[in-house]
């Protein structure tokens, strides 16, 4: 065969390929997809009408579902339950970003004695169960009468106690050539100004990328706030959730479930849409081979 | 200088200590030594020796249940997550125009997989008239009562447990792309089928990533809390009272410390002993392309 009829056999296979792939990657975003686009629907449906048509488009357009939803039956309205979720959220972020870079950064670019011991424990906490360590914690939380605030919710981001962020940060950082940090310590910069000046740019990617997971998993965490949390008033959005279900015994208003479920999954979105493009980089530039 | 830069190193690290014995390496011991007391919080903790775990392993008619039930969710989930996130990871890597707005399209259902509102959704979705059995009858079928049967009801859970398919798809992903594109070209000119190249080279390549994705998915769903407590609430009879649901119900419904810590301490040591077999088996089916230096 000469080059030409190789090139061409090869141009038509490429051609069909790529169309089945279409095909397939179409039906299966479809599939996984079409609840969310029913659901959203659904929350524009009456209680019947849910119960009563599969099809997506509501027959008539009811918004009370989201009014009478963001009201809640308890005597807090969603507005709390938000402003109460981002006052765990975001704190824990700040201080997660923070005190992952620091140990990263301590890991990645200083030799002291003992230090592929101490690394050897990151790895160990990353694959440590919470279940063993969750009952002394609470106890702990509870002898410092510190029960239904939110300290215990955000006091280990304070203390880089999030091992998957800091191996994910150590692999990035990695990557960046140590030439980097030499060129600055000729120009007179001290190791802080390294990091702040050098490395946390070259970061960006993977620094979102822990933005924007932090966020994400913190926004869904329900457990912690279950067990910590007592006040009505100091309840975040996922325990609200879980409220509502519950608070009209026997009748559950599900249009109204539906339409806050929903809502609750929009400030990730939103953050998931504008990072999106950073975070797929820095997934793959943090190199995550386990 | 050397010994300053030392110096200044461990400073950096100084959180990451504080944090790790106050937040681990604390509670993980003495969780380990409640777990041979009785302690209610009112009264101090009681030394009882192992009658917390004779307990556990005798009179107790729930503990044994749930460890079955546990097992019985996660060999039921994981394989098919994983599969199912390779799978996807795999056909988002193509390289084809727009490629990148399928993979948003599909990074969205899997970012929310963990949230409460997915599960509560979840629940509707199955309900005796949700839109599952809306489907079936709309195709002749017979409505199936999801979360009254047993069978049904670890079904649901199995399911949501495979639709959190996101991080694993996101790292799988990751490591796909990693592969260089040259070794794909060799393999094609030697004529290598596509499923040869997909057997032959792509998974050894991605075999590292297999292991950290089935280590850390078997962990995640052994400790399995959200989505009984949120669907099923551990019934029907108890089908899907998963064994880190035992585990609140102990320490924060019936102020059992000690009970729930033994309880939480075998848990550990399961998964371990699973973690420890995984670690021991992966020299032989783990490819480190680099010499095992991660």
């Amino acid at each position: 065969m000469d080059a030409d009829s190789i090139n061409r056999k090869v141009r038509r296979q490429h051609a069909i390929e790529s169309t089945w792939r279409y095909v397939l990657l179409i039906i299966t975003a479809f599939i996984m997809i079409y609840p969310i686009i029913w659901l959203f629907g659904a929350s524009f449906k009456t209680n019947a009408e849910i119960f009563g048509s599969i099809n997506f488009w509501p027959q008539h357009f009811d918004w009370t579902s989201y009014v009478k939803g963001w009201k809640t039956g308890t005597q807090y309205s969603f507005t709390t339950y938000f402003i109460n979720s981002f006052k765990i959220v975001i704190p824990k972020v700040i201080f997660t970003l923070i005190s992952c870079t620091l140990t990263a950064y301590a890991f990645t670019r200083f030799d002291f004695p003992g230090k592929n011991i101490l690394f050897s424990i990151v790895i160990a906490t990353l694959f440590l169960p919470a279940v063993v360590t969750r009952i002394p914690l609470y106890i702990m939380w509870r002898n410092l009468h510190l029960l239904d605030s939110y300290v215990p919710l955000i006091a280990g981001s304070v203390f880089a106690q999030e091992p998957f962020f800091v191996f994910m940060l150590v692999q990035f950082m990695r990557g960046i050539p140590k030439e980097y940090d030499e060129a600055a310590v000729m120009d007179g910069a001290n190791p802080l100004q390294i990091l702040g000046r050098v490395l946390v740019p070259m970061m960006k990617p993977a620094l979102l990328t822990v933005v924007l997971f932090q966020f994400i998993w913190s926004m869904n965490d329900f457990l912690t706030p279950l067990i910590y949390l007592s006040s009505v008033s100091k309840f975040p959005v996922a325990i609200a959730l879980k409220l509502a279900t519950d608070a009209t015994s026997g009748f559950v208003p599900w249009n109204q479930t539906i339409a806050m479920s929903l809502i609750a999954l929009v400030p990730s979105l939103i953050l998931f849409f504008s990072a999106s493009r950073n975070f797929v980089e820095g997934m793959s530039a943090g190199g995550l081979k386990g | 200088m050397k010994s300053k830069k030392k110096y200044i190193g461990l400073i950096f690290l100084i959180p990451w200590m504080i944090g790790t014995l106050i937040f681990t390496i604390y509670p993980f011991i003495s969780s380990l030594i409640y777990s041979f007391t009785n302690y209610d919080l009112i009264s101090k903790p009681k030394f009882v020796g192992f009658a917390n775990y004779i307990e556990m392993f005798t009179t107790d008619p729930d503990f044994v249940r749930s460890l079955k039930v546990t097992i019985e969710y996660t060999i039921l989930t994981v394989p098919i997550q994983l599969i199912f996130a390779l799978f996807l990871a795999f056909i988002l890597n193509f390289k084809l125009k727009g490629i990148n707005f399928f993979r948003t399209a599909y990074y969205v259902p899997s970012i929310l997989g963990g949230n409460v509102a997915v599960a509560i959704l979840w629940k509707f979705l199955f309900n005796k008239t949700g839109l599952v059995n809306q489907v079936i009858q709309t195709f002749g079928g017979k409505p199936v009562g999801w979360l009254s049967s047993s069978s049904n009801a670890m079904f649901v859970l199995v399911i949501l447990g495979v639709w959190q398919f996101g991080s694993a798809m996101v790292i799988f992903l990751s490591a796909l792309q990693q592969i260089p594109t040259d070794l794909y070209e060799a393999a094609r000119v030697d004529g290598a089928k596509k499923w040869t190249i997909f057997f032959k080279i792509t998974i050894p390549l991605i075999t590292p990533t297999v292991f950290f994705n089935l280590v850390m998915q078997l962990n995640n769903k052994l400790q399995e809390f959200n989505s009984p407590y949120l669907i099923t609430n551990g019934g029907p009879t108890k089908s899907t009272y998963l064994t880190s649901l035992l585990i609140y119900d102990n320490a924060f419904k019936n102020f059992r410390m000690g009970y729930a810590c033994a309880m939480s301490w075998v848990l550990f040591i399961i998964i371990a002993v699973l973690a420890l077999a995984l670690f021991k088996s992966s020299n032989r089916w783990v490819y480190y392309s680099d010499g095992g230096q991660n």
